[in-house]
Parts: structure tokens; C-alpha cells; sequence
């Protein structure tokens, strides 16, 4: 984070949101020993490792079998446990989709599948491993409760009170570093209700996960221009923060949402549903546009699929001209 | 040793529960009386002998747990709660009805007594595994009774589930292999065997025990033995034939999968299932 003036706690903070998973759900087993926690082979990675060490006895390891995972999860569940089932979020909410719907959704069992490596960010390992449409998949099915958080500060406490929530829930987190920008001790998050980051009338930037940071970056840039931008923190996507969004829609008129994720059905199509109903305005989505990712590294990634300040800059600006 | 009088008190149960599974599905003019027949006398024993249960009290922590992974048997769970005393029989006739907890695949938000929702198949044995793990984990005594299908055993997800029952040593667990030979397209050993199964189960790592599964003492002998392993899981398979206990159905079981009989079949169905001592039904 290179701007000052928005919520910036610190400028060189940065956190794995899964690291911050890990050490967090140590904490609650702590205290909570109702807490299980399973895993699918990628404990050292999601960062459920924490949790195996401190808690042998409730973790299990289940192998490459991520339908087995959900299925052994909502087992667990059905006889009263809280548990976390954690692997990479394309396996989570592709590989086990059916085991997800039936076993844990359709049963509305207390199940909260914590994913890690969202995104185009996982980088490297290529498009089979970059879950981009795993939002849309998992909004799709009722009961589901489905949270993007924005930084590691916003992680902790969205997984603390995870373990308070009961009932099915997909919670997505990044592989690498992000920035900080919330402050651990002022800000406090609810599920369903969004975080109005940074106030503005003339656009409104719905944002999740890492894009959240890049909006905040392109409303300072926009100012400058003078375009002022309201930036919202929609870290539940589902339920979404209706309200919220119908009162920013009618305050500042155009929208453009931003999402580590395809502009199909995420973020964006969930703000559009709400948007259309209720308060039809310009608006404009950031995001992969419809498309596989490739291998490279996340920072290069993240520019050659637009999920950039500067497109979100190109959006607002597009969006404002149609307002007039 | 089990009664002569317990045996036939149980084939009255399970007469019981097929003369439910037809006027359901009758009723219904739809669900899936095959392979509900076909485990008629495993789950008359499981619900009428081997389980720990309260149908006035369908939460009591120490149950035993039964996952009808197959779940569009549905209708035989129905008729044993239903028998049982979960709810009025008469409930039965609403199988399949708009508003009613009596889904075409069973559903545990639904009905007090459905421990675990299914109808996607495969998927009920890993619950189970869940189930028996926790029992582990709360040092509970209770036991987890799997029912799944033969033709169900084509999932993946089934064998996932069989190497996490055997990597846990879940010795609480009993998997029930209703094998009925038939699927949806024809005979498993024609459209995918399975061959050879008991060995894939032992290489799995379970306890393998056989049985006829429309022969209550041989039932109760597989049960019991499976319940004296330690140290591994046991799947019991259970020879059995689709349509037990109505003969155009045995001889046609490929028609009576998933179609009720109609409203003759029915009488002629009935009037094969029912003898004087069931007169009072």
C-alpha cells in the first residue's frame, strides 16, 4: 500500500489470510473442543497444520479425497461437532460440489469448508488450480453462507465468529501476502453486513478479498481526478448486504464492482441481481473476463487478467460518464 | 441364540414394511419399490432388533445411527419409523407429496429419525465414517449402520470412504451391501461388474461377512459377528433380490426400480405379501 489518507493501519503490513487461518482456529481449539478440523492432503498449505500439532486428536488428515472430506465433515457435523474442512478452494467447491450441496448445504449441517488459494493469485500452478468461479458455484446452493474476506485482519475475525455461526458456510482465502488495511483493535466485522471502507458520492467500488486494497487505491487516485468514490467491503457475498447496497446505489448512482474471481456470477453478478431489482444504475465489473488463467507469478497475474487498480480506475471512469 | 419366535416376529415386521412399500409408492405412483423390497428384512432387523433407539425421543444422544446411503429406499426407512412409532402409519400414504416430510429420497431436516440426507449416491458412507468417528471421539458407545447398493458401489466416493473406515479402525461401524444384483440399465455384472467384489472390500481393509439377506437368523449371525471384530470395520454383503417378496417384480426387477406398481399390480402385490396373521393391517 503506497497511498496515505484511507484506512491504512500500516503501509508494509502484509498477511496470508491462511496463515492467519491457521494460527486462528489454534486459538478457538483452544477453548472450543468441539472444534474438528479435517483436511485433504494440503494441511502444510492451508495452514490446518497449526491446528494438527496443537490437537492431534481432532484433526484428520483425510488424503486426496476431498468428497470423502465433506462427507466425513457432515458426519462429524450430524453428531454435533464444529467443524472446519479446509483444502485448495478449486477442490473445496469444485471436486466435491455434489458432496457440498447433498451432505452439508441440503442438511444444513455445521460444516465451515475454509478454502485457501482463491483466486488467479495462486500463481504458478496454473489454471487447474486457480478457482475463479468458486464463488458462483457455491452462492448457487441455499443455505450456503459464503465469505471472501479482505485482509488478515478481517480473516481472524470472520473465522472467530464462523465458529460462533452455526450452519454451512465457504469461506475463501489467498495464498499469498496481502495487505493489512483494517485495524485489529477499531474494526469489527458481521456476517451479511458490508464495510463502507472509504465514504464517496460520485461512484460506489463494491470490492472483496485483495481487490478491496486495490479499490481504496484507485478512489485515491480518482479524487485526485475529482471522482470521489464510496468503497465497500462486501466480504459476505452471500447473504448479501442488500440494504447496503440499494442505499449506495441510491446515493451515488453508478457502481462498479471488483473481484479476484470471474466477472460470472460473483461479486458481480450478485450485485447486479440486487442492483436491477431494486436500483437499476450504471455499473461496470472488474474481474476475469470469462476466461482460464495460466501459470505465472500472482503480481503478473493480477495485470494481465485486469484485476488492477488501474482497471478499476478505467471502470470508474467508464461508469461516471454513463451516469451523466 | 435368537428365538424361533424373535425370526418370526422380524419376517412379520418385514412383511409389514413391504405391504408399506407398495401402498406408498402405489399411492404415490412413483418412488422406487425395488431396491426397498430388496432391503426390507435388513432394516426390520437394524430398527425391530439390532439398534439402540427412541422413536419418542429421536435426538437421544446415545442412538445407534443408520445412513440409508441408497436413498431413494427410502420408502422402507418410512415404514420402519413408521412402524416403530416415529409417526402414524397413515403418514405413509404421503410419500412424495408436495409438503410432505416423507421426501422421494430421504431427507434428515425433513423427518425426525433420518440421521443423514442422501440421494446422491455414494455419498452416505463417508457420513456414516463421520458419525462413527465422533462416537470414537466422545468415547459414546453407540454404533453407525450403512446401508448402501451394490450398483452405488460404482461411485468413487464409496471406495474414498471404505479406505477412511479402515484407516480409523472403525471397528463401530457396520456397512450393509444390499446386493440385489440389478441398477438402473440392466444387471451390474452387464452394464459394470463389480467382480470381485468381496475381495475389493477385504483389500479395503474390512471385515468381509456374507449373508442371505431375506434370512432374519442369517442376518442376525452376520450383524453379530461383525459387531465382535475389533480393530477393523465390517461390511456385511447381503444376497438379496430386487422386488423381494412380489413375484412380477422379482422376475422383472429392471421394470420396478423406479415405477410403482399399478393400481392391479397393486392387489395382486398386496394379496401375495399379506397372509392371515397380517390380517389386522
Amino acid at each position: 500500500m503506497q497511498d496515505k489518507g484511507h484506512r491504512i493501519v500500516s503501509e508494509i503490513k502484509k498477511l496470508a489470510t491462511r496463515e492467519v487461518y491457521g494460527k486462528t482456529l489454534v486459538e478457538l481449539g483452544k477453548d472450543n473442543p468441539n472444534i474438528v478440523v479435517l483436511d485433504a492432503d494440503l494441511s502444510a498449505s492451508t495452514k490446518t497444520a497449526l491446528f494438527a500439532k496443537a490437537y492431534p486428536d481432532r484433526f484428520f488428515d483425510m488424503g486426496v479425497a476431498e468428497q470423502d472430506m465433506i462427507g466425513t465433515a457432515a458426519g462429524l457435523a450430524a453428531c454435533g461437532k464444529t467443524v472446519f474442512a479446509s483444502t485448495f478452494a478449486v477442490f473445496g467447491s469444485g471436486r466435491a460440489w455434489d458432496q457440498v450441496r447433498v451432505s452439508v448445504a441440503y442438511t444444513r449441517l455445521n460444516v465451515k469448508i475454509v478454502v485457501t488459494h482463491g483466486g488467479i493469485t495462486t500463481g504458478e500452478d496454473g489454471a487447474s488450480h486457480q478457482a475463479n468461479e468458486d464463488i458462483a458455484i457455491m452462492r448457487a446452493i441455499p443455505n450456503m453462507t459464503v465469505i471472501v474476506p479482505a485482509d488478515g485482519v478481517q480473516t481472524e475475525a470472520i473465522i472467530r465468529e464462523a465458529a460462533k455461526f452455526y450452519g454451512p458456510m465457504y469461506i475463501r482465502l489467498s495464498r499469498p501476502k496481502t495487505p493489512v488495511h483494517y485495524d485489529k483493535e477499531k474494526d469489527k466485522f458481521k456476517i451479511g453486513k458490508g464495510v463502507v471502507a472509504k465514504d464517496g458520492k460520485d461512484v460506489t467500488i463494491f470490492a472483496c478479498g485483495l481487490m478491496v486494497a486495490k479499490a481504496l487505491d484507485a478512489a485515491k487516485i480518482l479524487a485526485k481526478e475529482k471522482v470521489s468514490c464510496r468503497v465497500v467491503d462486501i466480504h459476505t457475498i452471500k447473504p448479501i448486504d442488500k440494504e447496503l447496497i440499494v442505499k449506495c446505489a441510491k446515493e451515488t448512482g453508478a457502481a462498479v464492482t471488483a473481484e479476484e474471481h470471474s466477472i460470472v456470477g460473483g461479486l458481480g453478478g450478485a450485485v447486479a441481481e440486487v442492483l436491477v431489482e431494486n436500483q437499476p444504475i450504471p455499473m461496470v465489473r472488474v474481474g476475469i473476463k470469462d476466461m482460464f488463467g495460466e501459470s505465472g507469478q500472482p503480481d503478473e497475474l493480477l495485470v494481465k487478467y485486469g484485476l488492477t487498480t488501474e482497471e478499476i480506475v478505467i471502470a470508474v471512469k467508464a461508469v461516471f460518464k454513463r451516469k451523466k | 441364540m435368537i428365538s424361533n419366535n424373535k425370526i418370526e416376529e422380524l419376517e412379520a415386521v418385514a412383511r409389514k414394511l413391504r405391504i408399506h412399500i407398495i401402498q406408498m409408492t402405489c399411492a404415490a405412483a412413483s418412488g422406487h419399490p425395488g431396491g426397498s423390497l430388496s432391503a426390507a428384512d435388513l432394516v426390520a432387523v437394524l430398527y425391530f432388533h439390532k439398534m439402540k433407539h427412541k422413536p419418542n425421543d429421536p435426538g437421544w444422544e446415545d442412538r445407534d445411527r443408520f445412513v440409508m446411503s441408497k436413498g431413494h429406499a427410502a420408502p422402507v426407512v418410512y415404514a420402519a419409523l413408521a412402524e416403530a412409532g416415529y409417526f402414524p402409519v397413515k403418514y405413509l400414504t404421503t410419500l412424495r407429496r408436495i409438503g410432505s416430510s416423507l421426501q422421494g429420497h430421504v431427507d434428515m431436516l425433513a423427518l425426525p429419525g433420518i440421521e443423514m440426507s442422501t440421494g446422491s449416491l455414494g455419498q452416505g458412507l463417508s457420513a456414516a465414517n463421520g458419525m462413527a468417528l465422533a462416537s470414537k471421539m466422545d468415547k459414546k458407545s453407540y454404533r453407525v449402520y450403512c446401508i448402501t447398493g451394490d450398483g452405488e458401489c460404482q461411485e468413487g466416493q464409496i471406495w474414498e470412504a471404505a479406505m477412511t473406515s479402515s484407516y480409523h479402525k472403525l471397528d463401530n461401524l457396520t456397512v450393509f451391501v444390499d446386493h440385489n444384483k440389478y441398477q438402473i440399465d440392466g444387471k451390474i455384472e452387464e452394464v459394470k461388474s463389480l467382480a470381485p467384489f468381496a475381495d475389493k472390500w477385504k483389500a479395503f481393509g474390512f471385515n468381509v461377512i456374507s449373508c442371505n439377506g431375506h434370512d432374519i437368523k442369517s442376518i442376525i449371525e452376520a450383524m453379530d459377528k461383525a459387531e465382535k471384530v475389533k480393530g477393523k470395520p465390517s461390511v456385511v454383503i447381503a444376497d438379496t433380490i430386487k422386488g423381494k417378496g412380489v413375484s412380477f417384480m422379482e422376475a422383472k426387477p429392471l421394470d420396478f426400480h423406479g415405477k410403482a406398481a399399478t393400481p392391479e399390480e397393486e392387489k395382486q402385490a398386496l394379496s401375495e405379501l399379506c397372509k392371515i396373521k397380517d390380517i389386522e393391517l
